[in-house]
């Protein structure tokens, strides 16, 4: 009864662990990345660490965050979710109307949130239920949402005095020194980590991003998973855009343009992997922190501010490639080891 | 003989029906019958084997016991009664785990993980508990003598430690029975003493498992009984004392050889040598020449190395080492349109998934390895398209009704004679055949051995790769025998025999064969 | 996917104790044979079908005024001046096509209209000679699009992701090439090729190049044997791979020729408003891609027709012209054309799926379907 020797079984994994504590401290490497570059920037320009400006900076990038944490979801069943934009745009200048017509603050914020989940599950139905490929159904409804924000603008916009008064107050609010938007922000990232990491139907996220086959083959329904991670989506794209009304109190019908690239370049720099299957909200929120940082730094530096698509492209590419030659690293190692 | 035995008394005490059998189970595929009229069971507590040769229908009968098909007739029986396995995660809950040949893992999760996928251990309020979840998974892995860092992902790991984490998974659901489907195809040695002595720890469980491989020395030394298939039917089971090694094979082997024409040719000059040829984790050090005119062999089990042989020979991969060279020249080939240019054709294993484009007609299928050698103005024209793909059709006895067909609308043989027709336009040197009457029928089978045999007349030099032993010794001036991805024999064809072969295949040194180089 | 070479594939139970012993074709093969027919015809039905749209849209455009069918190109928003206007989208789309047959997407050409004209207009303004600034822009097309070419086949990165990121890398480079600055005052005899007509008769040079460029592409998709390739790799790409196809550059080189028809997509749109900015072009991806898409190229890969194409740039630039008769803002514009995408890629899907379904009540008395049985072979 030959027993094999402990550091033959242990050969293989090193590779595996490698990769396991490469995964972990993706979090841990962009978080400290993140306190390098703050204390840099503090030390060229003071005004950084300004109380006004801190609030701004963690605003914008609360928002973003919150987006982002949906958008993980849906990026960690493999696919993705480009209309995110339209849903905050669309949530926030219908969130405005309603309070312009006097409709009281926290059932307009309900209604808000209700609207994006139902836009998150339209996304969910055309990409589950009729099969289009979700870079398809989601450029399309991208537009689709956009459009609807037109119709209901009429032409018109949101000022701050169609608002109750004091709207906008919440957004520069700190609750014992921190601003209010990113405690809001910290419970969802933790609610969502939580969930994603504790509950049975958060690891299904992963189990049908990493192997939608093998999942099948324990009976988990890849379908109605995906369905919500685009409910998901949705929903917090929903907060996001009633958050992004209270910050910005002026509102046009192109509200929050272009955001859905800086959604998921949070995502991917945060560590959550383009194929599917891994990454965590915790990650996706730095990379947010990490993405609005750089986009304060290039205003507090007085930089152009042109460089920011740039950064996020080359900061999505970077990214991606990475993850990829991580794995391709991993696999070759893999069969090297087989000894033949 | 067929049905059980009634030794099966002597090998477990059970008290009542077996914990599964199968009762006169029928499968068929379309043209191929893959079981017939099959009964077999498992008794708890015994390692039961299942050997036979490529295609006897062992992975058939993995497949219906894990509830991937259900049979035409008969029927699967647990505790004596019938029931339908309506898919694997049914068979499964019913205490039915299988670990397949290829693993069914979550690579980005880690190895807890995916052991209890599907059953995860809860905690509090229903929340899962990762640290009984690791615990649970490191007692298992302890239990089975086995270190594994549960925390690892999966990714990254050797297929030995996938398929423990799959053994794993089977244990942790607590299961009755066991399958395991040619568990040792990539184990080292080492890695297979590992894994017997699991499978032992578990037969002392009281589980019943059964163990399907190829390789007879793994089944004399693990199993407490044996089963036989040939050909989809049942041939014998016996405990494996009533067996030697040289029984086992008659049993799985004995048929008469059937005839295939193979008409004498003339065997030229090297076209083709390979030396010291080696792909780290497939195959190592292989040598042999293909002459003018001649059919070398290539014989061994499933994952043997054969196919990634021929991918290397034909620019799919890269070796490691060794040299290949065409008349006499050295080549490296980087892809495959280089091999093409240079004389060598690779009719893939699998020719749905490499072979032909669905949804393009035969003509087209025919045409598209040398589209730039027949228009090379860029422009195509359909006539010369359609005479060049009728006259391969009228040589190769393509029956469809017109080379506009789509080839879905083809029989499997005639599919196959499509496929090789498309390398036939290519004008090689050498053409290397992998499995080629694979899901073809009798009639269909003969042409196109046939049509190799005239190949080899015309002055090709062939290598056929194939899993059926007739064909490859009918066919066959030489044949090299691969095993574990070493040449373990080399044969002329006067000194094949099938015992020789299946021998030399499953890694039993015979006496007389010629070692290779 | 990798490939284990562990696992040839299952050992098969095929060709075991074959049934028949006959080589003939499969019994359905009639009504098989003829679904290469039905194949062909389901693509004309498609056509047909935009042809129908495409007369009831300029009908209807008719019904809303009386100016919608004046040849008049340019000076109001009629049939004739929407088709004018939609002439960068179209070739664009043209490009995109062989890409989508083979599987991939290229998301950034709006990008790439952007950067390329800033650099247009960047040389333009520091005094270089218009000859000159055209070639280097279109270098920079093709540079871009091997850029995205190389990523998506050396590295194997999914096409989504890496025209996702060359999306915003190009318009961010257009940001940081022109900054907030526009440039005009570009020559006449280039401006007038933007919204000029040939000399002596009412066609837009732009539409001209258009369909210059339309049946290059006709021509080389459907009739050269690169175009036969194309439509291997969608369909098969293994298999493609296996028949000697050079799969990694073709797709390159599809991917440079998007780049570049982008590039000179870019020079006529700043031709065409004589002005440049580093937005130009935000917003188009989506369009061509409804056109590619409306155009009845499966958004899968594989299949596809130019003339569908063709088809699907007037069907649009009608549909534009009537709504904006009507009074419908080019805002809303974009609704339609999000909800046009979606409608053009369910349709398929649902006609598919109910053609399953048909198929399935029919053979449900007859000998099971074919297994898949090689294809379970874990790739």
């Amino acid at each position: 009864m030959a027993l094999s020797a402990p550091a033959k079984a242990n050969r293989a994994s090193p590779v595996g662990s490698l990769v396991a504590r490469a995964a972990r401290s993706r979090e841990l490497t962009l978080a400290g990345v993140l306190i390098v570059m703050a204390t840099l920037v503090a030390i060229a320009a003071p005004n950084f660490l300004s109380p006004t400006n801190v609030v701004a900076v963690t605003a914008l990038a609360a928002i973003i965050a919150i987006a982002a944490v949906g958008e993980a979801f849906v990026i960690i069943t493999k696919n993705i979710d480009l209309s995110v934009e339209s849903t905050i745009g669309l949530v926030a200048f219908a969130v405005a109307l309603l309070l312009k017509q006097g409709t009281p603050i926290p059932i307009a914020w309900v209604i808000g949130v209700g609207l994006g989940l139902a836009l998150g599950m339209s996304n969910g139905i055309i990409v589950t239920v009729f099969k289009v490929p979700s870079i398809v159904a989601t450029l399309g409804t991208l537009s689709l949402f956009r459009g609807l924000t037109y119709l209901i603008a009429n032409g018109h916009e949101v000022n701050a005095n169609d608002l109750p008064a004091g709207y906008t107050q919440p957004a520069s609010q700190t609750f014992f020194g921190l601003p209010l938007f990113v405690i809001v922000a910290v419970v969802v990232v933790v609610s969502a980590a939580l969930v994603l990491r504790y509950a049975v139907i958060g690891r299904q996220f992963y189990a049908v991003g990493s192997n939608a086959e093998a999942a099948a083959t324990i009976g988990i329904r890849s379908r109605a998973t995906v369905f919500w991670a685009f409910a998901v989506s949705g929903m917090l794209a929903g907060v996001a855009g009633v958050l992004w009304g209270i910050q910005y109190g002026q509102l046009y019908a192109s509200s929050a343009s272009g955001q859905s690239l800086a959604v998921i370049a949070a995502v991917v720099v945060g560590g959550v992997s383009i194929s599917g299957g891994s990454g965590t909200v915790i990650g996706a929120a730095i990379g947010a922190l990490f993405l609005g940082l750089i986009n304060n730094a290039l205003n507090v530096l007085v930089l152009p501010q042109e460089w920011l698509q740039l950064i996020y492209g080359a900061v999505i590419l970077f990214a991606v490639s990475a993850d990829v030659l991580i794995q391709v690293r991993a696999q070759r190692a893999k069969a090297r080891s087989r000894v033949r | 003989m067929s049905g059980p035995t009634s030794e099966a008394a002597d090998v477990a005490v059970t008290s009542g029906p077996p914990p599964v059998a199968l009762a006169n189970v029928s499968k068929r595929f379309a043209a191929t019958q893959a079981l017939l009229d099959v009964s077999m069971d498992l008794l708890p507590g015994e390692i039961h084997g299942l050997v036979g040769e490529n295609g006897a229908g062992k992975s058939t009968i993995v497949k219906v016991l894990s509830g991937i098909h259900q049979p035409d007739t008969g029927s699967v029986l647990l505790d004596g009664q019938p029931v339908l396995l309506h898919g694997p995660s049914h068979a499964r809950s019913l205490g039915i785990a299988t670990v397949h040949q290829e693993p069914r893992l979550f690579p980005d999760l880690t190895v807890a993980e995916n052991v209890f996928m599907g059953h995860t251990p809860t905690g509090r309020l229903g929340s899962i508990s990762w640290r009984q979840m690791r615990k649970s998974a490191d007692e298992i892995f302890a239990s089975l003598n086995v270190h594994l860092d549960s925390t690892a992902v999966v990714r990254g790991l050797s297929m030995a430690d996938q398929q423990l984490i799959e053994i794993a998974k089977a244990l942790s659901a607590d299961s009755r029975v066991l399958i395991l489907d040619e568990p040792t195809a990539s184990l080292s040695a080492h890695e297979v003493e590992r894994l017997f002595t699991i499978v032992r720890q578990t037969r002392a469980n009281g589980v019943a498992v059964l163990f399907v491989s190829h390789r007879l020395e793994e089944v004399f030394e693990l199993c407490d009984r044996a089963t036989v298939l040939r050909d989809g039917r049942h041939v014998i089971t016996a405990p494996t004392s009533d067996f030697t090694a040289a029984d086992l094979v008659r049993h799985m082997v004995g048929r008469a050889v059937s005839l295939f024409p193979r008409s004498a040719a003339k065997i030229g000059d090297v076209l083709l040598d390979v030396r010291g040829l080696t792909l780290l984790g497939s195959f190592r050090d292989v040598s042999f020449s293909v002459h003018s005119g001649e059919i070398v062999g290539l014989a061994g089990l499933v994952g043997a190395g054969r196919t990634e042989v021929a991918r290397v020979l034909f620019g799919l991969d890269r070796a490691d080492s060794g040299e290949v060279e065409l008349d006499g020249k050295p080549v490296h080939f980087r892809t495959p349109s280089e091999a093409l240019r240079a004389g060598i054709a690779y009719v893939p294993e699998d020719r749905h998934l490499d072979g032909l484009v669905p949804g393009f007609s035969i003509a087209e299928n025919v045409t598209l390895p040398i589209l730039s050698r027949l228009f090379p103005r860029l422009l195509m024209h359909k006539s010369e398209e359609q005479s060049l793909a009728a006259g391969y059709s009228e040589r190769l006895r393509i029956r469809s009704n017109g080379v506009d067909d789509l080839v879905e609308a083809l029989s499997g043989g005639n599919q196959q004679k499509v496929v090789i027709a498309k390398w036939l336009a290519t004008k090689p040197r050498v053409l290397i055949l992998d499995e080629p009457t694979r899901g073809v029928d009798i009639g269909a089978k003969v042409e196109v051995h046939r049509i190799i045999s005239d190949l080899a007349a015309a002055g090709l030099g062939i290598i056929l790769i194939s899993s059926e032993l007739p064909e490859v010794l009918a066919m066959s001036d030489r044949i090299i025998v691969l095993h574990e991805g070493r040449m373990s024999a080399e044969l002329s064809r006067s000194d094949a025999t099938e015992e020789r072969v299946m021998y030399a295949a499953t890694g039993q040194i015979a006496e007389e064969t010629q070692s290779g180089a | 996917m990798t490939i284990d070479p562990r696992t040839q594939g299952p050992a098969t139970e095929a060709a075991q104790v074959p049934i028949e012993a006959t080589t003939a074709p499969r019994a359905n093969s009639r009504q098989v044979q003829s679904r290469r027919r039905q194949a062909l015809s389901a693509l004309a039905r498609w056509e047909v079908l935009l042809i129908a749209i495409l007369a009831a849209v300029i009908w209807q455009g008719m019904q809303v005024s009386p100016y919608f069918i004046q040849l008049d190109f340019w000076n109001s928003p009629n049939f004739g001046a929407s088709v004018s206007g939609t002439m960068e989208v179209a070739i664009m789309a043209l490009a995109m096509t062989p890409i989508i047959i083979m599987g991939d997407i290229d998301l950034s050409v709006e990008s790439m209209i952007g950067l390329s004209g800033a650099i247009l207009g960047v040389l333009w303004a520091a005094g270089i000679p218009i000859q000159v600034d055209i070639p280097i822009v279109l270098a920079v097309g093709i540079v871009g699009g091997l850029f995205n070419g190389m990523l998506v086949t050396r590295w194997g990165l999914p096409a989504l992701v890496v025209t996702l990121g060359t999306l915003a890398l190009y318009r961010g480079l257009a940001n940081v090439v022109l900054g907030t600055r526009y440039v005009s005052n570009f020559p006449k005899e280039f401006t007038a090729f933007g919204f000029g007509y040939v000399p002596g008769t009412f066609v837009p040079w732009t539409l001209l190049a258009f369909l210059l460029l339309a049946i290059v592409f006709w021509v080389v998709i459907h009739r050269t044997w690169i175009g036969r390739q194309i439509f291997a790799v969608g369909k098969n790409k293994d298999a493609a791979r296996y028949s000697g196809v050079r799969v990694a550059t073709l797709k390159t080189a599809m991917f440079a020729v998007s780049g570049l028809v982008a590039a000179f997509a870019g020079i006529v749109l700043a031709l065409r408003y004589n002005s440049v900015r580093s937005d130009n072009g935000t917003g188009l991806t989506l369009t061509v891609v409804m056109i590619v898409v409306l155009g009845g190229v499966d958004i899968n890969g594989g299949k596809g027709t130019i003339t569908g194409v063709i088809l699907a740039v007037f069907t649009l630039a009608a549909l534009q012209s009537a709504l904006r008769l009507g009074g419908v803002s080019s805002e809303y514009q974009n609704v339609a054309i999000g909800l046009l995408l979606i409608f053009s890629v369910i349709t398929p899907q649902i006609a598919r799926q109910f053609r399953v379904l048909v198929d399935r009540v029919r053979q449900g008395r007859n000998r099971p379907a074919r297994e898949p049985e090689p294809r379970e072979v874990a790739r």
